[in-house]
């Protein structure tokens, strides 16, 4: 139990300090990295209370595509990093003073500030481990029996997402020069061949 | 002893973390987009630790689905960043005002 606690003050003051160096670091590529860095630690925090299915898909998923995606496009950018921060400590009054409220706010409904802490709700056993089947079968399970049509309507938004991104991203450029396999094969034999008679001892001129 | 309480006190700290980040990152529009992933996070952190505590694994079939989501709209973000870099040379949020009418 001890240990359980050590590791969860690790993995989280490591979460939240990524989190703020996402925010305030000057260099995009960093802020990518810190991000990595955060759903790593995050997905930790998921093992630690028996969630490993999601820790695995937030690693896959995050970390594998979407910090890629944000890579991908922060490298090929061509974007002035020193512009970008000028503005930074223009908005630090009033950015602190609602993130100071708002933090205030969610920790006094939690009731870690207010009178009621003390109690500490812990997690209960049942569920996965009260069936005595791990986690990822359980998830199974209720995915695609009672959830099903909410899974394809999932598989359905990526859909409608990669469609949107191709459609946003594609162009052509009208200087380029590409080969159009259609137009080769359709080619006429009118314009590509030329029957020429060739008279003997003269050549071809 | 590590209980709900302390999820939900990382998850509320990581939530604000995000918005603070909307709030001075102004220019980029980059950080403002990973800074959205950040509370999405959040949200995640919260929809599982309340799912340890009920023992209901449905919580975590809901954290797929805003994976999910967010996975596509982080896609959509930035295509949409490319395009408008294209066209303007520059992602600084300030400059979109074109839509004003």
């Amino acid at each position: 139990m001890l240990l359980q606690a050590i590791a969860f003050y690790v993995f989280a003051a490591v979460l939240v300090a990524s989190g703020a160096m996402v925010v305030v670091s000057r260099n995009p590529v960093y802020s990518v990295l810190f991000l990595i860095l955060a759903f790593f630690n995050a997905a930790a925090l998921f093992v630690l209370i028996g969630a490993e299915f999601i820790a695995m898909i937030l690693v896959i998923v995050y970390v594998g595509a979407v910090a890629v995606l944000f890579l991908f496009v922060v490298m090929m950018l061509d974007i002035n990093i020193v512009k970008l921060k000028e503005g930074f400590l223009d908005y630090l009054p009033i950015g602190a003073m609602i993130g100071a409220a708002l933090l205030a706010e969610i920790l006094f409904g939690l009731g870690v500030l207010g009178g009621t802490s003390g109690t500490v709700s812990t997690f209960s056993k049942a569920g996965a481990q009260a069936l005595a089947i791990d986690n990822t079968r359980a998830i199974g399970r209720v995915l695609y029996t009672q959830y099903f049509y909410l899974f394809q309507v999932a598989g359905l938004v990526l859909l409608v997402a990669m469609i949107g991104a191709i459609v946003l991203t594609l162009r052509r450029r009208p200087g380029v020069r590409r080969q159009r396999v259609s137009d080769q094969l359709y080619r006429p034999k009118e314009e590509s061949v030329t029957l020429v008679k060739v008279p003997s001892r003269g050549g071809v001129s | 002893m590590i209980g709900l309480e302390h999820y939900l006190t990382v998850a509320g700290v990581l939530f604000t973390l995000g918005i603070l980040g909307i709030f001075l990152n102004r220019k980029n529009v980059i950080i403002i987009l990973m800074c959205v992933e950040l509370m999405l996070l959040a949200v995640n952190i919260n929809l599982v630790a309340f799912s340890a505590y009920q023992g209901n694994v449905v919580g975590q079939v809901f954290a797929m689905l805003v994976l999910t989501v967010a996975a596509a709209e982080a896609a959509i973000g930035l295509a949409i960043l490319v395009v408008y870099f294209r066209n303007r040379g520059t992602v600084e949020v300030e400059d979109i005002n074109a839509m004003k009418g």
